[in-house]
């Protein structure tokens, strides 16, 4: 057994027909890591993640989680995995705490889960929904109550497949705030997402998958500093046809009002200095200046496009 | 308690939440085969000496029920479950593919035999049903509500859509259930019939039923005892080896 590592996954493979979904995929995550999954859709993310739950047989590698193997510990493996699911799955029969109560069971916990059971329903806001049944309720709710089935255990590990997909902006900041106090108790968070934004907001460490293939593993900071640049947005009133020919191929746009000129710029401080230096020396007359930094969206555009 | 405790008392909750259509409506439509056939050819047909049609008839219409209800409890619920995604939920869990089987052939066992139990309280009240072997009778309705839940676990995991399960439940269950000596003795059939009869499972498991009954039968108690114990050995086995492969249940 491997210690600090929440989930190690080693040269996995797996093929669906002629699709190659996870193609030796390799990296690990510590324990208490705030773990980023990205990809475009197709990408081999919900594979990995089936895979570690035991959803999808790999054809070939290991996977475990707190360093037990998946399959041949499978028990142990399971019992320290939450998993809440990307659709909002439910039992029609059952109403809110009897569906966390079940499931509860299934990992074989007796009487003695009942408080948290009762603690789960408070902290994500289903207290008086407990005797309503799973198809009254909201999809808001169903994903609070998926996130209950995937924490009733109390897992070391949750990973969450794509929590926020098609859920409105107050309920993403509520899930957001939740999740967050989840990692701050201590479990090791694995979220997969292709909201950029969620990834930047949240994770320390992010991987990216595309076509089955691991593209990029890195803390956020890290991967942000691979971004392209950042660009520089200076507007002026001069004409056209006065700006001298170093700034003439940087008009990205002329308006009734202005001109506007962008430049790529490194990261570093001095190349903004050297463009305003530039622009004194020409003598343009600037009535605007705005510095755009690169998002996780760019550097996910150019590391999956690179891929291709 | 276990998780294949709770996984087989959710199964038990989940068809009791319907108990008005998972256990009352097969007693009640068992009642009204036994009314209408009974009113019909009481007096008219006789199948063995001493015992009058009506009596003939009980053992029958309850191992039939036993049969598709045992049948319709694992196949429905598993169905359903795979169908609307909730079965991640138990596959997640460490609850190994035997547990699973037992837990849901044991629910397959509860329902067949309630509502079996349910049709002979009843059936009791309009006709005396002597019982030769009580030993027999309860060895019968396990093996076959326990062969009919391995069924069900079979066809659920095998079928893509809900019709296709309706399907096998209509196309096999129901005529194999009918077809098997429930209203008659397969010695008043022509022989064509009678031999093609001697291959359908469900005969041998009304037979040894009504045997428990009775203390007679068309074929020797032993031959119904051992058919429907090697039924159950085969498909226990072919479930727990589809299960085990996680065929169509895990990707």
């Amino acid at each position: 057994m491997k210690n600090g590592l929440a989930v190690t996954i080693e040269n996995v493979h797996k093929r669906f027909g002629a699709v190659h979904a996870l193609n030796g995929i390799d990296f690990t995550i510590q324990q208490g890591e705030f773990f980023g999954l990205l990809g475009p859709n197709g990408a081999g993310k919900s594979t990995l993640i089936n895979a570690l739950a035991g959803l999808v047989v790999t054809d070939s590698g290991h996977l475990s989680v707190m360093g037990f193997d998946v399959r041949t510990q499978y028990r142990d493996a399971r019992s320290r995995l939450g998993v809440v699911p990307q659709e909002l799955v439910y039992d029609p029969f059952f109403e809110v705490r009897e569906t966390l109560r079940f499931q509860a069971g299934y990992f074989g916990l007796g009487r003695e889960v009942e408080p948290w059971i009762e603690e789960l329903l408070d902290e994500l806001d289903l207290a008086d929904k407990a005797e309503t049944n799973m198809r009254s309720l909201s999809g808001g709710m169903k994903r609070r109550v998926l996130i209950g089935q995937a924490l009733v255990h109390k897992p070391p590990v949750v990973v969450l497949d794509e929590p926020t997909a098609g859920v409105d902006v107050e309920l993403r900041r509520q899930l957001w705030s939740l999740i967050k106090r989840l990692h701050s108790d201590g479990h090791t968070i694995v979220l997969t997402t292709h909201y950029l934004e969620e990834a930047e907001e949240l994770c320390d460490r992010i991987a990216i998958l595309n076509r089955g293939e691991l593209v990029a593993l890195d803390t956020k900071e890290d991967l942000l500093a691979r971004g392209i640049s950042r660009t520089l947005h200076i507007h002026t009133r001069e004409p056209a046809r006065t700006l001298p020919p170093s700034l003439a191929d940087k008009v990205k746009c002329i308006t009734d009002d202005y001109i506007e000129l962008t430049f790529n710029l490194g990261r570093e401080e001095s190349s903004v200095m050297q463009v305003l230096d530039t622009i004194r020396d020409a003598g343009v007359n600037v009535i605007d200046i705005r510095v755009e930094e690169d998002d996780l969206e760019d550097v996910f555009v150019q590391l999956t496009r690179e891929a291709d | 308690m276990a998780g294949v405790l709770w996984l087989f008392w959710k199964e038990l909750v989940r068809f009791s939440k319907v108990a008005f259509q998972t256990v009352m409506a097969p007693i009640i439509t068992s009642l009204l085969f036994l009314v209408v056939f009974s009113h019909v050819l009481e007096g008219r047909v006789t199948v063995y000496e001493g015992v009058s049609y009506t009596e003939f008839l009980v053992p029958g219409l309850i191992m039939m029920s036993v049969i598709q209800n045992g049948f319709a409890n694992s196949s429905s619920s598993l169905i359903q479950s795979k169908i609307t995604g909730n079965l991640v939920f138990v596959l997640i869990t460490p609850i190994s593919y035997f547990e699973f089987f037992v837990a849901y052939v044991a629910a397959s066992i509860v329902r067949g035999l309630m509502v079996g139990a349910g049709i002979l309280l009843v059936a009791l009240i309009l006709v005396d049903v002597p019982v030769h072997s009580l030993t027999v009778i309860v060895t019968f309705a396990l093996l076959a509500s326990a062969i009919l839940g391995a069924l069900g676990i079979i066809a659920a995991i095998w079928a893509d859509r809900y019709d296709q399960m309706a399907a096998f439940q209509n196309f096999i269950i129901m005529p194999l259930s009918f077809l098997s000596g429930v209203f008659y003795s397969i010695h008043s059939l022509p022989s064509f019939w009678q031999t093609l009869s001697q291959f359908n499972p469900f005969f041998y498991m009304i037979d040894g039923f009504r045997y428990g009954f009775f203390g007679v039968s068309d074929v020797p108690i032993t031959t119904s005892l051992s058919i429907c114990l090697i039924a159950l050995t085969l498909l226990s086995s072919l479930t727990l080896v589809i299960l085990k492969s996680g065929y169509k249940l895990r990707a």
